[in-house]
């Protein structure tokens, strides 16, 4: 094996960690926030608003990440009313665009999970949050989202991992993360398993720390269910 | 309207080629399920095996194709397998570049990708199989290959259609990503219409839409086989599953 041609690629590719990095955090941030915007409408029981969010998620969930983000690329741009408003210089961007579906597509993941973690919520903590004169947005922040998000953690994770590969499509609307830097080595100097290998590690790195992250968030969450130390025990 | 006009069967029309596109995603992702299935259940085997070097080399492989970006994956096979088989070329006496078939390469990438996905949905139904039922096999004297032939085979098939349906949807919508190498599936086709009508919105909407269409329509597939295979079970275990 080239070892010095390993190395130097492995320099080249990490340059492009940031841009992956930013396209990741960004989507992810933006998407959850939607996600949880999907998941009132769809839990709020007004049929107009939680047929809506059924339509997104069926829509989101059901099509390709990569059509979505051409839509966005190429689609916006043909509508006289986007592409002469305040919104094209941002649009024009393919790091918007990138994000934008991105973020477009996992709120719809999410906000399924985020559901999930809702029921998985026990009824009787709901009534004995009500009996006590609990009710609204206090219910909500106090007992209702931090238990759903404790539920959801696992799968949220899972999705977070999902979304950090999918960063890689950004590369087809020419933004350069690790995979659009990866494949211009591949096409220039034909040694794809080199490049690979080194791609393949920097992503199964960060995958590895953000799983590790999503465990220890976990662990932080669950003090409740480890073993009470010997004198508590009733 | 001219967009109808554009859609439709006509001598402007894309019709025609959009629907041999959603034909050509359907037999690439079939392709690449079943290649899936053979890898995945041999991925299987070896993670269940107990021997430290089959359940490590089956993990690597889990771990990395399921941690690695599908695109990058598909790059690999399809970069790496025609440089391979370029080099065969010249060893045979041909010299000058051969291209792996964009349909082979596309369908062992996603093969490849579903192998481990699907490794892991065999193995875990295979651990939901009662160990009585294995143990009652073995105590009337079945062999290894008649135990894996009417006790595991058919109990895994049966416990592993959730988990495949998901595998199927997933590959589905990876086999968009095929399009990078040229073959002429849906994802690639409603981009050439896109670029060559200059209507891009019309055909990236109408390709979602067949997306939509094949989703949906496997779902309800799926569904239908899972109550089919469990209709000997008892009610109460079917809502368990």
């Amino acid at each position: 094996m080239d070892f010095t041609f390993l190395a130097s690629t492995m320099v080249t590719l990490l340059k492009a960690v940031p841009t992956t990095l930013i396209l990741f955090s960004l989507s992810i941030f933006l998407g959850g926030l939607l996600a949880l915007v999907i998941v009132s409408m769809r839990v709020s029981g007004n049929p107009l608003l939680s047929g809506f969010a059924k339509g997104y998620i069926f829509i989101f969930r059901g099509s390709p990440l990569l059509i979505q983000m051409f839509l966005v690329f190429y689609g916006l741009g043909q509508f006289g009313v986007i592409r002469y408003s305040f919104l094209w210089p941002f649009l024009r961007e393919p790091m918007v665009c990138a994000v934008l579906s991105l973020a477009l597509c996992t709120a719809g993941y999410t906000a399924e999970i985020f559901r999930g973690g809702i029921r998985a919520v026990s009824p009787k903590e709901i009534e004995a949050a009500r009996s006590i004169g609990m009710s609204g947005p206090l219910l909500v922040r106090r007992i209702l989202a931090p238990i759903a998000f404790r539920h959801a953690l696992p799968a949220y994770s899972t999705e977070i991992v999902l979304m950090m590969k999918s960063t890689a499509l950004a590369s087809l609307v020419t933004v350069w993360e690790v995979t659009g830097v990866a494949q211009r080595l591949i096409s220039q100097t034909y040694r794809t398993m080199e490049v690979f290998l080194c791609a393949a590690i920097i992503y199964l790195v960060l995958n590895f720390i953000i799983l590790q992250g999503m465990a220890l968030l976990e662990y932080s969450l669950s003090r409740h269910r480890r073993a009470a130390p010997q004198a508590l025990k009733a | 309207m001219a967009s109808l006009e554009l859609l439709g069967f006509g001598s402007t029309g894309w019709g025609a080629l959009l629907i041999a596109a959603t034909l050509m995603t359907l037999a690439v992702t079939a392709t690449a399920l079943a290649i899936g299935a053979v890898l995945g259940a041999i991925v299987a085997a070896a993670k269940l095996s107990g021997n430290l070097a089959l359940v490590t080399l089956g993990n690597i492989y889990t771990t990395v194709f399921r941690g690695v970006p599908e695109l990058l994956i598909i790059y690999l096979i399809y970069f790496g397998g025609s440089s391979a088989v370029t080099s065969i070329g010249k060893a045979m006496g041909y010299e000058g570049f051969l291209g792996l078939p964009s349909f082979i390469a596309g369908a062992l990438a996603v093969g490849i990708i579903s192998g481990s996905y699907q490794a892991e949905v065999f193995r875990g139904a295979f651990l939901a199989i009662s160990k009585g039922e294995l143990e009652a096999a073995s105590a009337i004297g079945m062999h290894r290959g008649l135990r894996l032939r009417r006790i595991i085979m058919p109990q895994v098939l049966r416990l592993a259609i959730p988990g495949l349906g998901n595998v199927w949807q997933l590959s589905l919508k990876d086999s968009a990503l095929i399009s990078v190498t040229g073959l002429a599936e849906l994802m690639r086709t409603s981009q050439v219409a896109a670029g060559s009508t200059r209507q891009y919105f019309l055909f990236f909407i109408a390709g979602g839409c067949l997306y939509l269409i094949l989703t949906s329509l496997s779902d309800r597939i799926f569904n239908g086989a899972e109550r089919r295979a469990n209709r000997s079970m008892p009610a109460a275990a079917m809502g368990q599953a």
